[in-house]
């Protein structure tokens, strides 16, 4: 299954003079370019990217959470060519409190809504960007739900008697590589979160720890 | 005129201001009033609300604010597995559920490193196809009802209702089928689906060009979209638009075509482009893209092979109920399939692919245990929808309605 | 048709009759040809008989509710001839699709802003229950927002499913039940 453009692997030849420091680990994978950059290269590369590759569309911008690994985060971006099946993963890992970027928009205009997004999900600020606020969650949110280390918040059905279990322990983790009737572990860095049940003998909960401040759910709010 | 008298009379703002006494507004005397449109709204397609700063009639400046259907489904894709991922996929673009389920799955299989035999390769752009063809009628319909030609939109829901019902002869549900696999589909094609979905695709240029003959001479259609909601090349493409947005704004770029995925280079099609960038030029492009994928689709049909319709890979496919009857390694296989899920290794993936409103893709990363570590969709809405400042600043208020029909916006996908 | 006045008791005992068979001629005649009725059960059957819902189509069960509304299905032959776009003009809100944390608040904005009698059905698993989504975003059932009168499942239900919902609906505002309100 070798989607490869004929151009892919010069993609990275072309763009290595242009960018001589900061740039580590580019590889190719699965018939993806990929180029690992440090924080503070990333808007040189994304530059010699868009000028001198011809990438001017920002295909995606998104990150993940990495923990327990540190960095902490990885901050993905991935460019493209209009007309073209040219592509570039750009990739930055950021660790921090808050973990802050330099932003893109100045360069690409398409990342005014995916930087908010990621900062609304990750917590992770983007130095520079006209209208940095949530997007997603209301604005008075507190915590950044897709770090690994908050809760899922599923609530598990009251019934009388007996405590099901919440959804996702139902086919709970396994780890990587993991035999039979290992009856599922924790996933890494989520800590109290999802796959928790409440004890037996304990009314039911919420399965983790609430986010200070804001209590989910609008019963509080009006009457 | 100049005759004081007069003036003291004058409507304007700032003569108002002058005879109560108020503070005027910015000195060149224009006044800026700022409307909510939405999230409750029936022009907005979904709960999508729009703050609209208008001078008069004229927008100013419009903001999308977006996260009123947020639903946490990338979380929640982190605490299922790959197969219990395909409920949640489903909902995403519901509209276009076959191809969300596509472009997952796709992505799930470049990290397996698997690709599905030929039969369910083909069964899979067939399903696509057809979903697409459904999603630019709802699109038609939708649009049609916003600028009030009721008529098309019961023409054009009743004619998604045959594909509908195509999808529910497959999979049982018309909607959110669940019907794609890792490493093929779920379910073999019934008896009789060849020929209803051939009855089906038959009727259709028929029905396109009663569309076309009720549309495409229709004075009023022609005023409210010809020149309304323009998008240049330039902007299309600095704001991500993709898809028809894209198309319609004179750029050829569809991930069928260029970064062929899925099988979709063994056949041949158009990528219909437009050059105007208006509403008319999207609405086009989509009822070409209805022919064209009515062309994919008698395609499949023509070239149906044989063979399996899941890979062979017994860590990754369930096996054949059958062989549970006879192996006790397919009872374990099975048991660990269903209980525990499959291991795809360690990494990261994305292949785009193109769903009827633009790219879509999934990245997906995985640490080698059952569960993705992230999913991200790379939803189209998303993006399309930064195009709509660029399309509707300075023009009436009247056009905001008809920018986002022609954006084809769903707004699970925007929120997930 | 119309709402009849009882005619004056004749004197003397009256034997167990069924309509138009005691009393005078004139009893019998207005028994067999005029609607007697209660004023409410008159109201309660209009009500019933053309429930408006506003357009209140949150996700995908939008898309079924849009179809009920279409030609196949034909919500109208039920009384809901239209959506009304404003909460004002309209009886029932069916909250269809997932209710983000988000949209909570607009949900009972908008239901706060209907005129009583008003109804809430509660279309598909997600309004119901919270349905897929037990998560952060999503409120576990639209009855935590506004009291709910039926509620139908589904992911999505199909329009027949909301048409039998709707049907029980009106049977409900028939017979003058419905949920307490708050």
């Amino acid at each position: 299954m070798d989607h490869q453009a004929p151009s892919r692997e010069s993609l990275l030849d072309r763009l290595r003079p242009h960018v001589p420091w900061g740039l580590a680990t580019p590889r190719e994978e699965r018939g993806r370019s990929i180029v690992l950059v440090t924080a503070g290269a990333l808007l040189d590369v994304l530059r010699a990217a868009r000028d001198h590759l011809g990438l001017d569309m920002l295909v995606d911008l998104t990150a993940w959470d990495r923990i327990p690994a540190s960095p902490r985060f990885e901050v993905v971006y991935l460019l493209g060519r209009a007309g073209s099946p040219d592509r570039l993963t750009v990739k930055a890992q950021i660790d921090g409190e808050p973990p802050r970027l330099p932003t893109t928009t100045g360069l690409y205009r398409a990342a005014v809504f995916p930087e908010r997004e990621v900062y609304d999900m990750f917590g992770i600020a983007f130095d520079g960007h006209p209208d940095l606020r949530r997007i997603l969650m209301p604005d008075d949110w507190e915590g950044h739900p897709l770090r690994r280390d908050y809760s899922l918040f599923e609530e598990p059905v009251e019934f009388h008697g007996h405590t099901p279990k919440v959804p996702s322990a139902i086919i709970p983790y396994f780890p990587p590589g993991s035999g039979s009737g290992s009856g599922g572990a924790t996933p890494p860095g989520t800590g109290s979160g999802a796959g928790d049940q409440p004890p037996p003998g304990e009314a039911p909960g919420w399965g983790g720890q609430p986010p200070s401040g804001r209590p989910s759910g609008p019963e509080t709010e009006r009457k | 005129m100049n005759d004081p008298a007069a003036e003291g009379l004058a409507r304007t703002p700032a003569a108002a201001s002058a005879r109560s006494g108020r503070a005027a507004g910015p000195a060149d005397g224009r006044e800026v009033l700022t409307l909510n449109v939405g999230p409750q709204h029936p022009g907005t397609h979904g709960v999508l609300r729009v703050v609209v700063e208008l001078e008069g009639e004229i927008i100013r400046r419009a903001t999308p604010e977006i996260g009123y259907l947020h639903t946490g489904i990338e979380k929640q894709m982190e605490a299922r597995t790959y197969l219990q991922n395909v409920t949640l996929v489903d909902r995403i673009e519901y509209l276009a559920s076959y191809n969300e389920e596509m472009a997952f799955y796709q992505a799930v299989e470049r990290l397996l490193g698997v690709e599905p035999p030929p039969r369910a390769r083909a069964i899979r752009i067939l399903m696509c196809e057809l979903n697409r063809i459904g999603s630019h009628l709802m699109y038609l319909a939708a649009g049609a009802l916003d600028v009030n030609v009721t008529s098309v939109f019961m023409y054009a829901m009743t004619d998604r209702e045959k594909y509908l019902d195509l999808s529910e002869m497959l999979s049982g549900q018309r909607m959110m089928p669940g019907y794609f696999r890792p490493g093929g589909v779920a379910l073999d094609l019934p008896d009789g689906f060849v020929g209803a979905a051939r009855a089906v695709l038959d009727e259709l240029p028929r029905r396109l060009a009663e569309y076309e003959r009720l549309l495409d001479d229709n004075l009023i259609w022609r005023e409210r979209l010809e020149g309304v909601a323009p998008l240049s090349r330039e902007d299309a493409v600095a704001l991500g638009a993709t898809g028809p947005v894209l198309r319609g704004s004179g750029v050829a770029h569809d991930c069928r075509t260029l970064m062929p995925y899925g099988g979709y280079e063994e056949y041949r099609f158009d990528v219909p482009v437009r050059q105007e960038g208006d509403a008319f030029a999207r609405y086009r492009v989509r009822m070409e893209e209805m022919r064209q994928s009515r062309r994919i689709a008698l395609q499949v049909l023509d070239r149906l092979p044989d063979g399996p319709i899941i890979v062979d890979d017994r860590k990754i496919a369930l096996p054949p109920r059958a062989e549970l009857a006879r192996s006790m390694e397919a009872v374990i296989h099975q048991f660990k399939l269903v209980s525990e899920g499959l291991h795809p290794p360690a990494g990261d993936s994305y292949v785009a692919t193109e769903s009827p409103r633009g790219e879509k893709g999934y990245f997906i990363v995985s640490d080698g245990s059952n569960r993705p570590v992230r999913a991200h969709v790379r939803a189209p809405s998303f993006y399309n929808l930064q195009a709509l400042p660029a399309m509707v600043e300075g023009h009436p208020l009247s056009d905001l309605v008809v920018a986002i029909a022609s954006i084809d916006i769903v707004l699970g996908d925007v929120d997930r | 048709m119309g709402v009849s006045v009882d005619p004056p008791a004749p004197a003397g005992p009256r034997p167990a009759e069924g309509p138009g068979q005691g009393g005078s001629p004139a009893d019998r005649d207005v028994e067999r040809n005029v609607l007697t009725t209660t004023l409410e059960r008159l109201l309660n059957w209009a009500r019933a008989s053309s429930v408006w819902p506003v357009q209140f189509g949150l996700a995908c069960c939008a898309i079924e509710m849009i179809s009920s509304a279409a030609s196949r299905f034909d919500i109208a032959r039920y009384g809901s001839e239209l959506f009304r776009a404003s909460p004002r003009q309209a009886d029932l809100m069916i909250v269809a699709g997932r209710v983000s944390q988000k949209m909570a608040p607009v949900v009972r904005h908008i239901y706060d802003q209907m005129l009583e009698p008003k109804w809430v059905i509660a279309m598909g698993d997600c309004a119901s229950t919270g349905g897929l989504y037990n998560n952060y975003a999503v409120v576990q059932g639209v009855d935590k927002v506004v009291p709910v009168d039926v509620y139908i499942a589904g992911c999505p239900p199909r329009p027949e499913a909301l048409l039998h919902g709707l049907g029980l609906l009106q049977d409900l505002i028939a017979r003058g039940a419905t949920a307490r309100r708050r």
